[in-house]
């Protein structure tokens, strides 16, 4: 089928080349910066691991890494769940869905800035609708001001700027599910709830694994929309790991430091998604879809 | 179908909270600034224009969105070129090392645009690119590029291979077949490779306004220099916000009919 050639490589030499320029250059940089103290262009002393043991140390560090987990843990269980029950609401066809389709990915399409504007507008106590709204009802609120609201401000934020990613590409899995599977499920009276497990789910398992790690992987890099919406604060209380990063290498030349903060950055997302991947693709959880004795 | 009519509810729901925030956007663009801080209007009273005309009548917000779309196409235009036959190769042929290419390239879209702040700063400088939309271009294309072969992967692999045989045994040059014959039939996949490369470059900030001074400022970081310019004017930033939102608005309508093909036959 697939002919095996060497000359092949020609083909991807435009690819590995660009990427060897944007990536594999800045990369390496990065990494000569890190085992190394600069004190200008002269002076520079390696230091080996020093950086990375300080960076490791540095409670800031730590913090930002906990928040970040928690938060990407956070709109992972809010987002894929509600993104699979949006999919499956949405008509299969008529009128109505184009319509839908395009509202839902706008949000999308908004530059992450104009996003975190949009939010911000919205939730202010003073002119924003939601926060005049929810002050008005009797709650005190106050994003700026208070950890737990400028938490769930975020999420809030989060989930109506990347939910529909997870809608519209489970919504393009479940269009792809041929209508005899749902017809045999109808005749063996299966209720709602099995019809998703048994003839959906593992039709649009591997759809799934690509949303979450996505969505995983975007959120361990979220750094416009919060630093636009609440600057990190109150205090520190949403500083992420990227809000951290750029305040080190752009705000105080801290250069060495930072670049050791950025390799074990890249790591910690590299492994996250590579644990989630190899978690999901070695064991083969729920029904085979072939398997005719699963109804 | 009861439980049907109920998911339905929750979609027309959820489409809500997303309208909310976006109306609340339009109304505080079509109000000035005195009327915005004075008090909370659900609709607008005295509505007005002002603030768009604002925009349109400074110069510095044309170049800023010309800037921006001159980096957003030439970053579009590069990553289709160099993608398409690495995709083709990718999807066509086993060689030496050929899987772990094709993963390395997909780490690079994990890798967080902050980790690239510095080096690309003194790599741009240094090869006087600093300032310019094709730097910007180039610095997305770190996770435009690999996004592009993914999905241009999964659109040639389901094309059969017999075609390819077919045009062989026809008689046809590779090149014939590839330009007349192969790019046609894979147009979908690269409008909705186009449509993904367009929205992930238009939508980042940080590299972007990393890497341009004064020259290139795209569009998104003009509006927050104006905020701190002048204090906030909130009418002024929300008009600002509506016009970036529209080419997105734009976009998606051209491609709606093909969004969820798109979706479903590509990996992404």
């Amino acid at each position: 089928m697939q002919a095996n050639t060497n000359k092949a490589w020609l083909g991807v030499l435009p690819v590995v080349l660009l990427v060897a320029f944007s990536a594999v250059i800045p990369l390496m940089t990065v990494v000569n910066y890190s085992v190394q103290d600069i004190f200008d262009v002269q002076t520079r002393v390696f230091v080996g691991f020093d950086w990375y043991r300080e960076t490791l140390r540095d409670p800031r560090f730590v913090d930002a890494l906990l928040r970040q987990i928690l938060f990407s843990s956070l709109i992972l269980v809010i987002e894929i769940p509600l993104g699979i029950v949006l999919a499956r609401g949405l008509p299969r066809e008529g009128r109505l869905l184009p319509l839908l389709l395009v509202l839902l990915a706008v949000p999308l399409l908004i530059p992450w800035n104009v996003v975190g504007m949009i939010w911000q507008i919205f939730a202010r106590p003073d002119i924003g609708l939601l926060g005049a709204a929810v002050n008005a009802a009797g709650f005190d609120y106050n994003f700026t001001g208070v950890v737990t609201d400028a938490w769930v401000t975020l999420i809030a934020m989060d989930v109506w700027h990347w939910t529909s990613l997870v809608t519209l590409l489970t919504f393009a899995g479940l269009t792809a599910i041929p209508g005899a599977c749902y017809q045999a499920a109808m005749l063996d009276d299966a209720s709602r709830w099995q019809v998703f497990w048994y003839v959906e789910f593992p039709r649009i398992r591997s759809v799934l694994v690509i949303a979450v790690l996505l969505r995983l992987m975007d959120s361990l890099m979220i750094y416009t929309e919060p630093f636009v919406l609440t600057g990190g604060g109150p205090g520190n209380a949403t500083t992420f790991l990227s809000q951290y990063l750029t305040s080190m290498a752009v705000g105080q030349f801290d250069v060495g430091p930072a670049a050791a903060f950025s390799v074990l950055y890249f790591l910690v997302i590299l492994l996250l998604c590579w644990l989630f991947y190899t978690s999901v693709m070695g064991s083969s959880k729920g029904p085979d879809p072939y398997d005719e004795d699963g109804l | 179908m009861n439980t049907t009519m109920r998911a339905r509810w929750y979609v027309y729901a959820y489409c809500l909270y997303l309208l909310v925030p976006l109306y609340w956007l339009v109304n505080m663009s079509l109000r000035t600034r005195g009327d915005i801080t004075a008090g909370l209007e659900v609709v607008p009273l005295n509505p007005t224009l002002g603030n768009f005309a604002e925009i349109f009548t400074n110069p510095v917000w044309f170049t800023a969105l010309g800037n921006s779309l001159s980096y957003v196409v030439i970053n579009t235009i590069i990553s289709i070129l160099v993608a398409v036959p690495a995709a083709y190769v990718f999807s066509r042929y086993r060689f030496l090392g050929d899987r772990q290419l094709f993963f390395w390239l997909l780490t690079n879209r994990m890798a967080p645009p902050a980790v690239f702040l510095l080096p690309f700063f003194q790599l741009y400088s240094a090869i006087g690119l600093f300032d310019t939309p094709l730097a910007v271009a180039l610095a997305h294309c770190l996770f435009t590029v690999p996004l592009a072969v993914w999905i241009l992967e999964g659109f040639i692999s389901n094309v059969p291979v017999e075609i390819d045989e077919m045009a062989r045994i026809d008689g046809h040059s590779f090149v014939f077949f590839f330009f007349r014959l192969f790019l046609p039939m894979i147009r979908g996949g690269i409008g909705v490779t186009v449509f993904f490369c367009f929205m992930f470059s238009w939508v980042e900030l940080l590299l972007a306004r990393t890497l341009t001074g004064s020259a290139a400022k795209p569009i998104a970081v003009v509006m927050t220099r104006t905020i701190s310019a002048s204090g906030i004017d909130w009418g002024v930033l929300a008009a600002a916000g509506v016009l970036t939102v529209l080419p997105g608005l734009v976009v998606v309508w051209f491609v709606r009919r093909h969004l969820v093909k798109g979706f479903a036959m590509g990996r992404v």
